[in-house]
């Protein structure tokens, strides 16, 4: 009989981290100049040529800190929603908090010019349109005295489409200019890094997981569903309202700066779940270190594929993730373990 | 107790002892897993209360309550392909801290719920790909491994075949034999009638009759409870055994 143990999870995680590192130093060495992980560790630690130094501390490291913090907010979004909706095919977009964002984002892009506002408002009103999306969600879902999983879900997919006819009308309102940049936001990417702004997605990632760790067990149990949990002794409302809040705010954050960045939230947590079953003790934080290194990998792919062009990050992660989530999908589906 | 104003169960009094299984009968509807709801407290009652131990429910704290009472439901399915040894674990889901690890006494205290309900074998294996059989048999050891002083099943052998029936029926049986109480939920008239040490009907909402199957199960009460027309004759081991007529008043 396999048990989870806290050596293995530590063990777990350890060998996760140490990808994420190895992806990390590789996305910080590669590119127009290339580097190799002795000059970028020598430019970490303050050594090295001054260039090297410029290279890898103040133009790359802060995309590859932006796109650790958004693949593990959207990795282990996608746990967190697939296991508060009892759906394996959950992703972080389900729930209609893109769409506020990008609504938030967009009308910002679109209109925004007129308001004499830069490119800079773009993020913070994002924010603002995945706050309001998560309130209504929430009102509306939570207006009765238990929220409904099924409520919820029909809630976002119908608000995501309403937001979607929002984006056309406003795409086709805006200039050439600036729909070039709501195209780019729509497919997602990390162009936009700055250290802020990958320490702002962090932050948000690190309220995430704490709250959402101590919950693990509960959501474990939420699996047999909500009354069996309940009966087993869990708060289920107060589980569902605490991860619907502090997921729905760490994609907020991550779609505002980065986009609508598809495939992560959907991929990496099958993926672990495939190798490390599906023990959210032991998924939720292995998701937030696997997506990271996913989408740092991706990124560093995006940078360098086409020589000095650079592809968007999620035209990367659907590249990579469609072919490999149709193929797990088969694999699930031969196994009779979808439903 | 009232469900969206339609009052669905009224003054229901029912009482299990220790080492016995009560079972509870009745036409869909007649309240039966309201009331499992109530003593589960998934729902409050409006009036009225249950008790554990001599305790009454409104006490106990939730998961105090998981480690007193435990249920098995009619069915399980799981989005996720957690391994049977997992699910059993879950059971110990109110004896730990939120972010403790299993002990080894508590996969110890699974291994032997798995034992007891012979399902041990299958400990590694995806509850997504065992049988509702095997699957209900897991769910028993799930309850097992909470501790419970009271199981309650809810029409725990409604999906299974007339085999797996009587295994679940038998391994309720032989836990109650060792000081366990247990209230099953039944549809199933003849194995309800020869598994339980007693049988409560109940119909709208209220408890139509309680006592041991050979009394509780007659034709008036049959008509009553259920609005079936049928004769009761004795089965050869003593339990009664019901027999619906052909031919029903009302029917066309």
């Amino acid at each position: 009989m396999r048990v989870l143990t806290r050596a293995k999870l530590v063990a777990w995680l350890a060998a996760l981290a140490a990808l994420l590192l190895v992806v990390a130093v590789a996305g910080l060495g590669l590119g127009t100049s290339g580097l190799g992980p002795g000059e970028v560790i020598d430019a970490l630690r303050g050594r090295g040529s001054d260039v090297a130094q410029d290279i890898v501390l103040r133009i790359r490291l802060p995309r590859v800190l932006l796109g650790g913090a958004v693949g593990a907010s959207l990795a282990m979004a996608g746990v967190l929603f697939q296991a508060l909706l009892r759906n394996p095919l959950a992703d972080p977009f389900i729930l209609g908090v893109s769409g506020g964002a990008a609504l938030g984002g967009i009308a910002m892009l679109a209109l925004g010019g007129a308001l004499g506002l830069g490119y800079g408002a773009v993020p913070p009103a994002a924010f603002a349109g995945a706050l309001g999306a998560t309130a209504l969600l929430y009102a509306l879902a939570g207006a009765r005295t238990r929220f409904s999983s099924t409520h919820l879900l029909l809630t976002g997919v119908v608000f995501n489409a309403f937001a979607s006819a929002g984006i056309v009308f406003l795409a086709s309102l805006a200039g050439f200019a600036e729909g070039a940049s709501i195209f780019l936001w729509l497919i997602g990417s990390l162009a936009s890094a700055r250290l802020a702004v990958a320490g702002w997605v962090a932050l948000f990632l690190v309220a995430g997981l704490a709250c959402a760790l101590p919950l693990a067990r509960g959501l474990n149990a939420l699996a047999l569903g909500e009354e069996p949990a309940l009966q087993l002794g869990v708060d289920v409302e107060r589980t569902k309202r605490v991860i619907l809040l502090s997921t729905s705010l760490m994609v907020g954050a991550a779609v505002s700066v980065a986009g609508l960045i598809g495939f992560v939230g959907l991929i990496i947590p099958h993926l672990l779940r495939l190798v490390l079953g599906p023990d959210h003790r032991l998924l939720i934080p292995a998701a937030a270190l696997g997506g990271a290194a996913f989408l740092v990998a991706c990124d560093t792919l995006a940078r360098t594929l086409l020589e000095g062009r650079e592809l968007p990050v999620g035209a990367v992660t659907a590249l990579a993730g469609g072919p490999l989530f149709l193929v797990l999908l088969r694999r699930h589906a031969l196994r009779g373990g979808l439903r | 107790m009232r469900l969206g104003g339609t009052p669905v169960l009224r003054g229901v009094s029912l009482a299990v002892g220790r080492g016995e299984v009560l079972g509870l009968v009745g036409r869909n509807g007649a309240g039966k897993t309201t009331l499992l709801r109530v003593a589960t407290r998934v729902l409050e009652p409006d009036a009225g209360d249950v008790r554990v131990a001599g305790r009454p429910l409104s006490d106990f704290r939730r998961r105090e309550l998981a480690r007193a009472l435990a249920v098995v439901p009619q069915e399980t399915s799981v989005p996720f392909p957690f391994r049977v040894s997992e699910v059993v674990l879950m059971g110990r889901t109110p004896h730990l801290g939120a972010m403790a690890f299993e002990s080894g006494a508590d996969v110890s205290v699974a291994r032997e719920a798995m034992a007891q309900v012979g399902v041990d074998h299958l400990a590694d294996r995806s509850l997504l790909e065992i049988s509702g059989g095997e699957r209900q048999l897991v769910m028993v050891a799930r309850a097992l491994a909470q501790e419970p002083d009271v199981l309650l099943f809810d029409e725990p052998t409604a999906f299974l075949d007339l085999g797996h029936r009587v295994e679940v029926l038998a391994r309720v049986r032989a836990l109650a034999a060792r000081g366990r109480s247990a209230l099953v939920v039944s549809h199933d008239l003849g194995l309800a009638a020869r598994f339980c040490d007693r049988l409560a009907i109940l119909a709208d909402g209220r408890v139509l009759a309680d006592g041991p199957p050979a009394e509780v199960l007659t034709p008036a009460r049959l008509r009553e409870g259920f609005g079936v027309e049928a004769d009761v004759m004795v089965g050869p081991d003593g339990a009664p055994v019901v027999v619906p007529r052909a031919s029903q008043p009302g029917a066309c």
